[in-house]
């Protein structure tokens, strides 16, 4: 049915198997202790299937409806990163012009134009939206507006239409094709944050950041980044033109970039006092709580592979 | 006939208009009146207001859900009129103050009898963007022979941003609606205010689009 190169069907089909094991644990689990209450294993495992099957599905289906995913995926996390902002009424206007960016910015990714995918959210979209304010002509608090503002459609829309630039580059991997590259993105920064969290319930002892995000060791960092760069050494002659060393590299970069993204997020929250930027994903939150790590991981991977493989 | 209307008008058009440009962080759906009689007593910014509350409810109970609203304004002329009834089944109610109380109350009261659940805006009016208004005390003389009947406070938040009063231009944000506990039986206009308002209070607490807008 879908025309799906090797290496990435393979990944595809672990990634699914992944998925039946944890749902067969959660199974077992219930089976074990029926008395304890497992609804949110269960929501954030169902949500997983969710996620990951419209994933694989706009993915396999054609290029450009998985490039048009990743600008609604933007969307999505635009619309509630400024939700929870702190944006005047009279910014309404501005926040409209912002939403504008993201079609265009897509747009750029599907035609493959570079120059202007790399620059339009950086220059063009940075200029425009505070004179689109100064002509709305509120000054009063006028700084912060037009730096969250901004702030947001960088990490929201720049950061993320990465990922779907990665399909518009030439296939150097003919086993896996366009899709390796994004697969292979997804998943490191994915595991990595699963991994972080293992390694530090395991063995987490000496906080590294308790005013931010308590729950955050040493022991869980040094673990899930030493074992991302490993796998992702593995990974990466599979999926990706990196050889194993160039993907240790690429998974140094993800385990260490996904962190720092958890934890930028997670200041924002802890700022403005909420847990959960959202309801949107049952057992996950929002859309953010979901791509804070990717959020850095998609630009930093894209341009290491970019200046390394192209 | 209306009800087909008012099935296909948010089946195709409003839930996913909601869904999908708004969004929605809904808390304590749960606690939504699944029959009637019953009164959901929400606070009002926004004409969004009542299309967001409507789709939360299923769209085979949907019939059920009739919002109260003001006389001279939805039935200002034929076609909003004509809208109003059709799609949205409003109860109209005359806010000049000029009617008898019972008179006033007459569409309502039937609507109760038959099970209805209707949406009430106790500001009056959609005031400020996001800010709660004087409650008044409608609600109380409305129900005042059915005291029994459960008043649901539902808080909604951020709906002032995506389409204030006096704008056309809808802009995307998510918003918040927390659904309250019913509140206890009232022994007077006074205090189902005063329960309303604290209602209402703790209930923005829950909003995570609570940032203040100014």
């Amino acid at each position: 049915m879908f025309d799906l190169p090797a290496h990435s069907a393979y990944a595809m089909a672990a990634v699914l198997g992944l998925l039946v094991i944890a749902s067969f644990i959660r199974l077992v689990l219930r089976k074990r202790n029926p008395d304890k209450d497992y609804t949110e294993l269960r929501q954030r495992i169902q949500s997983w299937w969710w996620m990951v099957g419209v994933l694989f599905v706009v993915l396999a289906a054609n290029k450009n409806l998985a490039i048009a995913f990743f600008g609604f995926l933007s969307f999505l996390a635009l619309k509630e990163f400024l939700s929870i902002l702190s944006v005047r009424q009279a910014d309404r206007r501005a926040v409209f012009w912002a939403y504008v960016a993201i079609p265009l910015q897509y747009y750029w990714v599907s035609i493959g134009w570079y120059g202007m995918f790399i620059v339009f959210v950086p220059v063009f979209v940075f200029l425009f939206l505070p004179m689109r304010m100064v002509l709305i002509g509120e000054t009063k608090g006028f700084i912060r507006s037009a730096g969250t503002l901004h702030w947001a459609v960088m990490l929201t829309v720049f950061s993320i239409s990465h990922i779907a630039y990665l399909l518009t580059l030439p296939v150097k991997n003919l086993d896996a094709g366009a899709l390796g590259l994004v697969l292979f993105i997804l998943f490191m920064t994915q595991f990595n944050d699963v991994c972080q969290y293992v390694w530090g319930k395991m063995l987490g002892r000496h906080k590294i950041i308790p005013k931010v995000s308590p729950n955050k060791t040493w022991e869980g960092f040094i673990g899930g980044v030493g074992t991302i760069t490993l796998c992702a050494g593995f990974a990466a002659p599979l999926l990706t033109p990196l050889t194993f060393n160039q993907g240790l590299g690429a998974g140094l970069l993800i385990g260490i970039g996904g962190f720092i993204g958890d934890v930028v997020i997670s200041s924002v929250k802890r700022d403005l006092q909420i847990k959960d930027t959202g309801t949107l994903i049952p057992g996950h939150g929002g859309i953010l709580d979901r791509i804070d790590s990717l959020l850095y991981t998609a630009p930093l991977f894209f341009h290491y592979l970019y200046y390394v493989a192209y | 006939m209306q009800r087909l209307a008012k099935v296909v008008f948010f089946g195709l058009l409003v839930k996913p208009l909601v869904l999908i440009v708004l969004g929605l962080n809904v808390r304590g759906r749960e606690r939504l009146p699944r029959r009637g009689p019953a009164v959901i007593a929400a606070n009002h910014n926004s004409h969004l207001d009542v299309l967001v509350l409507m789709s939360l409810f299923p769209l085979r109970q949907l019939h059920r859900v009739r919002p109260v609203a003001a006389a001279d304004y939805f039935l200002r002329n034929p076609l909003i009129s004509w809208f109003s009834r059709t799609c949205i089944s409003i109860i109209p109610i005359d806010r000049s103050g000029h009617a008898e109380q019972d008179a006033l109350f007459s569409d309502c009261q039937q609507a109760l009898d038959q099970n209805a659940i209707l949406i009430i805006f106790p500001e009056g009016s959609r005031g400020d963007p996001e800010k709660i208004g004087k409650i008044r005390k409608g609600i109380f003389y409305l129900l005042k022979e059915r005291l029994d009947t459960p008043i649901v406070p539902v808080v909604m938040h951020g709906l002032g941003r995506a389409l204030p009063r006096g704008e056309a231009l809808l802009v995307p944000f998510n918003c918040d609606v927390v659904v309250g506990e019913p509140l206890p039986r009232p022994e007077s206009a006074a205090q189902l205010t005063r329960q309303l308002g604290e209602a209402f209070t703790a209930q923005l607490e829950q909003c995570v689009t609570r940032q203040e807008v100014d």
